[in-house]
């Protein structure tokens, strides 16, 4: 089952390096990795969408939580959080079927950002399954180009 | 900032030595190197006494022994590039076995790095896997700082090596030094155990009928073994030991059933197999223990696992009751918690145990000149203060099966990574931090060639080492695998070639004694321990002698052959 961690991390050089170097050795699957800076400019945040079993799961955490660099690893897999991704897709288009592609962006509340005489590019953000569902949906009218982010994750408020 | 009139102004090569000598380091095992100028010429004006080894691979082996005999945080030092990168083995040595290393190199210039310049190698990248920590430092006045959280890294927890890269330019920086401290947020030790965890325990070792003690390198580590002693006496509970866990339980107590796994003691690995509670104890079920079938060991029992890395718990075998913690602080606990609760009745379980300890005890002839015959006398000559040093192979083996270790830190082996090699720079180490006790090394000729060089070392600092050399002129552990394994289809494990051992002692004059009959082997072994200098006393063995008891590959451990 797919889980997602967040970890906060030493912001500086060679961090990235020991993390993904723990995955490898250990032989644990990332699906997907985002980095980036927190409010904190010392620290970065790494969410880390990881596949595996309860079992592997703990052993993850656990060595990772091991990592002097490490300061913290949630998983956010059983909480209540809110998920994104953000994906740039360009499209192949002709004149027969721009208003369908359009459509299609459209029901799936994408935003073209670019456009060419024979393709577009969309901006798309939402959970997983929004963007997979939208990749399927224009892939018959020919995708040239993804670029996902991975997932960013963080807990709903209490309220 | 030299220019920095009315200031004291301090090199970076400066300021790192007092650091280390903050950190109480009395000696350093390295080799110079060109980036190391400045260094080098620091050490001329500091207290800290540097050894002069000859191959950096010396170095950190002999620092490694320095920690396991003392406890203490070794530390050694090489140059940038290839000095850095033959440290690598050693580095990877002590990790495997928890062993508290600072470790020092040396690296180009600031300028020059990532641009494959003279002897420039991405040391802190390569040994990422195998380090706890570690640090390129960039900045002269990050040293302090980093000195500190080295040592404290190294040392606490689950000790392990940190690395240290000290490019040129930053150890010749002259700067202000200013006092500064330690930033480890992701960092924490743990220290007491769960109390209901342990109060579990308690219940659980009061109900149960066949206990066993499963005890590592993690009692020595926390100093548990004299709680440990105390814990097995009050309850009767046997214990067995792994390798890295020899000395911990005092050899010949009667609680003691010896080495655990696949050169272990018949009696240990039944009681394993059977027992219905497990208390393992600063272990991580190594698949030198279990066989590499975590599902197949110790299957009637609850297991209860006491250490201080949550990552080992649940790494290899399912845990009933996991307590994070020192192994010190969580017996002690177990104990008072014990007071609560009727003791195990484990009259039957021990005549069961009695008689697999007399049905298989370990064998060997006494009537011809042997390895275990050998050690065996050692063992009745030496004090219960004597270090003794092991390579890697049989010898090992042998060793870890009949000398008789008494007290804790006096028995120093690689455990995980099984370094050939590692013995002869590591007794030098051992020699150096307790100069009042006697540091017997027990080689064989395979592994004894692997760090020869260092006979130069021992020689010069008349450090009275006694090597006890097990020549069979093969490598016989490897000659051993393919007897049983291969179908005595030998393969490059014949050590012709091999030099004339006493010849090549007196060539750095150490005195030699070659051993040739039963005989001569307790009165060669009372000349060399009387020797006020270092000795090397070979023994010359059959080739034909294996370690017995041993477990097939892929089998479990009650499946021994030879016992």
């Amino acid at each position: 089952m797919l889980h997602t961690l967040a970890a906060l991390v030493e912001n500086h050089p060679g961090v990235l390096t020991r993390i993904a170097g723990l995955f490898a050795r250990r032989a644990y699957n990332i699906d997907s990795l985002s980095v980036c800076q927190t409010e904190d400019p010392a620290l970065s945040r790494m969410t880390i969408v990881v596949n595996g079993d309860a079992q592997v799961i703990e052993q993850v955490r656990n060595q990772l939580n091991k990592l002097v660099i490490v300061h913290s690893v949630t998983d956010l897999t059983a909480e209540s959080v809110v998920n994104r991704e953000l994906a740039l897709i360009r499209i192949k288009v002709s004149s027969e079927t721009r208003s369908e592609v359009l459509q299609t962006i459209d029901i799936f509340r994408g935003r073209v950002v670019d456009m060419g005489r024979t393709n577009l590019t969309v901006e798309l953000t939402g959970d997983i399954e929004k963007i997979d569902g939208f990749v399927k949906a224009i892939r018959p009218y020919g995708l040239l180009e993804l670029v996902r982010t991975g997932k960013i994750a963080i807990m709903r408020s209490d309220v | 900032m030299s220019m920095n009139a009315g200031k004291k102004s301090l090199k970076g090569a400066t300021l790192l030595l007092e650091a280390l000598e903050k950190e109480g380091v009395d000696v350093i095992f390295g080799y110079p190197g060109g980036v190391l100028l400045p260094l080098y010429d620091a050490l001329l004006d500091s207290s800290v006494r540097h050894i002069l080894v000859r191959h950096e691979q010396g170095g950190v082996h002999a620092a490694d022994g320095y920690a396991r005999v003392t406890g203490k945080v070794g530390v050694c030092l090489a140059t940038s590039g290839p000095g850095a990168t033959n440290l690598v083995t050693g580095i990877a040595n002590a990790y495997m076995d928890s062993i508290p290393l600072v470790v020092l190199t040396g690296q180009v210039v600031t300028s020059l790095l990532g641009t494959d310049s003279f002897q420039e190698a991405d040391i802190t990248g390569i040994t990422t896997p195998i380090t706890k920590h570690s640090y390129l430092v960039k900045d002269a006045r990050e040293i302090p700082r980093i000195v500190k959280e080295a040592f404290y890294l190294a040392g606490t927890g689950r000790p392990g090596p940190v690395l240290i890269d000290l490019p040129k330019d930053v150890l010749a920086a002259e700067i202000e030094p200013f006092s500064t401290e330690m930033n480890l947020k992701g960092y924490h030790v743990p220290g007491k155990g769960d109390s209901d965890k342990i109060a579990e325990v308690a219940k659980a070792l009061s109900e149960c009928s066949k206990p066993v003690i499963y005890a590592g390198g993690g009692v020595i580590t926390a100093g548990a073994g004299a709680v440990l002693k105390q814990l097995a006496e009050k309850a009767s509970l046997p214990v067995v030991t792994t390798l890295m866990g020899i000395g911990c339980f005092p050899y010949g107590h009667p609680n003691l059933l010896g080495m655990v796994g696949l050169h272990g003691a018949v009696a240990a690995n039944y009681a394993v197999d059977d027992c219905d509670l497990l208390i393992a104890v600063g272990v991580r079920f190594d698949d030198r223990v279990t066989s590499g079938l975590g599902h197949l060991f110790a299957t009637r029992a609850k297991i209860i696992h006491i250490d201080i890395d949550l990552a080992e718990i649940a790494k290899v075998v399912r845990t009933h009751i996991p307590i994070v913690g020192d192994a010190r602080l969580v017996l002690e606990e177990l104990l008072e918690a014990l007071a609560g609760f009727q003791l195990p009745q484990v009259a039957e379980w021990w005549d069961q145990l009695r008689s697999w300890k007399n049905y298989y005890p370990m064998r060997y002839d006494k009537d011809r000149l042997t390895a275990q015959l050998v050690i065996e006398c050692i063992g009745e000559l030496a004090n219960e203060d004597t270090m003794v040093i092991t390579d890697v192979g049989q010898h090992q083996m042998w060793a870890a099966q009949v000398y008789p270790v008494v007290k804790s830190r006096n028995f120093a082996t690689s455990g995980g990574l099984g370094t050939m090699g590692f013995g002869l720079p590591a007794a030098m180490g051992a020699q150096i931090a307790r100069p009042d006790d006697m540091a017997v090394l027990i080689t064989g000729d395979g592994s004894f060639q692997m760090c020869i060089q260092e006979l130069a070392t021992i020689a010069h600092n008349k450090l009275p080492v006694k090597i006890v050399l097990l020549n069979n002129g093969v490598l016989g552990m490897v000659r051993q695998l393919q007897k049983y394994f291969s179908g005595e289809r030998y393969n490059q494990i014949d050590l012709q070639g091999n030099p004339d051992f006493i010849k090549v002692a007196e060539a750095y004059g150490i005195r030699g004694i070659r051993v040739d009959s039963l005989e001569q082997v307790r009165s060669a072994i009372s000349e060399a321990f009387e020797h006020p200098g270092p000795v090397l006393l070979e023994f010359a063995i059959s080739p034909n002698d294996d370690v017995l008891p041993i477990v097939p590959p892929g089998k479990p451990i009650t499946e021994m052959l030879g016992g």
